[in-house]
């Protein structure tokens, strides 16, 4: 990779096919280094799916993934393994192992590299949780005993363990109460600046668009219709667009970014 | 990995420098990469060279040539330097935010994982007190089993006095489920334990010039042992272990307290139902799986001992007492009750992880199995006198 070249992530030709349905048709999207780009689109719009091939979980029909420069499609697994250990992951339902404590499962990806020895593990994985705001005496809790606010920050702080320079968050603030939510991103905002991450997260949630995103990508007729920072997004014409951010909802959340976008297209 | 890692990442892997003149501190230099991936190959190596310049005084540290540090490889730093500034440090100020977060020595000590709780015996005492928990573990269980028993007698009686809420297709559901789609493997297996049961007594029988004998030897073996044994040990594998994982996973899913939200007892809608269709279907795949067990037998008696169909067929009647037929029946009820109870007992103690769900289902198959051939001797006492 050359430094003229900063997109961590580059999607070229994406075509996704289920059977007859097809969810993506040639689409392409770059996620550039440092930034966070926040993924929406209507519900079956294949947000999900997306993040999914980003990660090499799934494979489109046609088209060409790039991570950090390299093709997921031409990898082999050991290849493979070692270009995940530069993402992490924040699964929608934290996804934590219920049989591992919470110290247990932050330590897993630490664990997994089979270098560091049980001393250092130990320190960096508290750090770890001191990062997402957790406490010491959250270690030995099991996943069952925690709260979603507190399995959000646990799975943040995995995804986190291996400091790696992508985040991929799905849903972070889904199922959270509005004062959660809100210390939940402005904690991934802190951590984004402190870690230098680039972030690609999948998001219905307005307020956190708003607070977080660099750049939006819109995700509809199977193609991603915009992609750039939301004030221009919302003066781009389309029904989707439209209705998603400028209706009562939307406009309030803009409202809080003082965007004339949304004035003017009332 | 290594050479991935290498083309791919910008910065060089992490390098450490020790410039030692005679009559000054040792000078170190560091460089390239110094996060939790970059250092991942040589950290023990590492770890052990700042270990021994830790010890020495007045060395001075030189980071400006760093490419990337994270929070590993200032934690390495930092435990190195006693977990305060060394004096003799050039660091550029962007990288100083990657200690802020680290303790300072007094603050904190060095930290372990914390172990899961667990009580701390003395080794000479520990088996003693391991059995007695076991034991009280094990009456908690038994307990908590009559507990249910009775809650399902309840549900009986109050199904009895309300004949409309029978949950009629729940039953009907499960007696396909585990009674009709068991047939196939019940038929093989019954099949071949006849074919190996009339070759084997056939040899024995064949010394004594018996051969003819070979019918009761089948017909009471079959009919009122193997037939109900067979298939309860089957069904049990089959269906119980899948009742303990579905209502194991319904209770993690908070499912069990929605069904009782919404007014659904789910103990007699999901339990119950349970109970009494494989009370109905047992008795059933039992007599089907002895069928079919004589049937192996009957065309292995007729090769191996040249036994004739026809006589097989007349002679079956008339040797095994139709007393037979009812104990294999009496005990298909009794068998299918208890793996139902057992499974669905299994199944609702089910914690919330992955584990317990495991070995949940992994209890159910053992103790129904076990009980099941508890409850056959007992049969085989109480009965002993009577269809021989």
């Amino acid at each position: 990779m050359t430094p003229a070249e900063p997109a961590v992530i580059r999607l070229t030709g994406i075509t996704t096919r289920f059977g007859d349905h097809v969810v993506h048709r040639d689409l392409d999207l770059s996620v550039m280094q440092g930034e966070v780009l926040c993924i929406v689109g209507g519900s079956g719009a294949g947000k999900t799916t997306l993040l999914r091939e980003m990660l090499g979980l799934d494979y489109p029909t046609a088209g060409r993934v790039e991570i950090l420069g390299k093709a997921l499609s031409e990898l082999g697994s050991e290849q493979l393994i070692a270009l995940r250990r530069h993402s992490g992951v924040l699964f929608q339902r934290g996804a934590l192992f219920s049989a591992l404590t919470v110290m247990e499962n932050i330590a897993l990806p630490l664990r997994e590299l089979r270098s560091y020895d049980e001393d250092l593990i130990g320190e960096m994985a508290l750090l770890r949780l001191e990062m997402v705001g957790l406490s010491r005496d959250d270690a030995s809790k099991m996943p069952a005993e925690l709260s979603g606010g507190m399995i959000k920050r646990v799975a943040l702080a995995r995804a986190l363990a291996l400091e790696p320079r992508i985040a991929f968050l799905d849903e972070p603030t889904a199922g959270l109460d509005p004062e959660s939510s809100e210390t939940f991103v402005a904690m991934i905002r802190e951590l984004h600046r402190e870690l230098r991450l680039s972030v690609v997260m999948v998001t219905h949630d307005l307020d956190t668009l708003v607070e977080v995103s660099d750049r939006v990508a819109v995700l509809a007729d199977q193609r991603v219709i915009v992609a750039a920072p939301i004030q221009e997004v919302i003066k781009v014409e389309h029904p989707f667009i439209q209705s998603y951010f400028l209706a009562g909802r939307g406009r309030r959340a803009l409202s809080a970014l003082g965007a004339p976008g949304a004035a003017a297209n009332s | 990995m290594e050479t991935l890692s290498d083309e791919n990442a910008e910065a060089a892997g992490p390098q450490l420098r020790v410039a030692s003149s005679p009559g000054d501190a040792p000078a170190v230099t560091l460089t390239g990469d110094w996060t939790t991936l970059g250092l991942a190959q040589r950290v023990m190596k590492f770890k052990r060279e700042l270990g021994k310049l830790a010890t020495q005084p007045r060395v001075s540290w030189n980071l400006l040539r760093l490419e990337r540090l994270d929070h590993t490889g200032a934690l390495l730093l930092w435990r190195a330097w006693g977990r305060s500034f060394p004096e003799r440090l050039s660091i550029l100020p962007a990288l100083k935010q990657h200690f802020a977060r680290l303790p300072d020595a007094g603050t904190t000590g060095p930290s372990r994982l914390p172990q899961r709780s667990g009580l701390v015996q003395l080794r000479l005492v520990q088996p003693v007190v391991r059995l007695g928990q076991g034991l009280l573990g094990w009456i908690e269980q038994l307990r908590e089993l009559v507990a249910l028993f009775g809650r399902l007698l309840l549900d009986l009686l109050d199904l009895v006095r309300h004949p409309g809420r029978w949950p009629a297709r729940e039953i009907s559901a499960q007696i396909y489920r585990a009674g009709a789609q068991a047939m196939g493997i019940l038929a093989l297996v019954g099949f071949l334990i006849g074919v190996v049961l009339s070759y084997l007594s056939g040899d024995q029988l064949r010394r004594f010039g018996a051969e003819m004998y070979v019918v009761d030897l089948l017909g009471i073996a079959c009919v009122r042992e193997l037939g109900p044994l067979l298939a309860a040990i089957l069904v049990a594998g089959r269906s119980g272990s899948s009742m303990t994982a579905q209502l194991g996973v319904m209770r993690l899913n908070e499912e069990l307290d929605a069904l009782t939200t919404i007014g659904v007892p789910y103990t007699q809608r999901l339990i119950l139902s349970k109970v009494i269709a494989l009370a109905v279907s047992q008795p059933l795949v039992g007599l089907w799986t002895s069928a079919i067990a004589l049937l192996g037998g009957m065309i292995a008696a007729h090769f191996s001992l040249g036994v004739g169909f026809y006589y097989f067929l007349d002679a079956v009647p008339r040797v095994v007492p139709i007393a037979n037929y009812w104990i294999g029946l009496g005990k298909g009820v009794v068998f299918g009750v208890i793996i139902a109870v057992v499974a669905c007992f299994f199944g609702l103690r089910v914690k919330p992880n992955t584990e317990s769900l495991g070995a949940g289902t992994t209890s159910s198959v053992v103790v129904a199995i076990s009980s099941v051939l508890v409850a056959d001797a007992v049969f085989a006492i109480l009965f002993q006198h009577v269809g021989m």
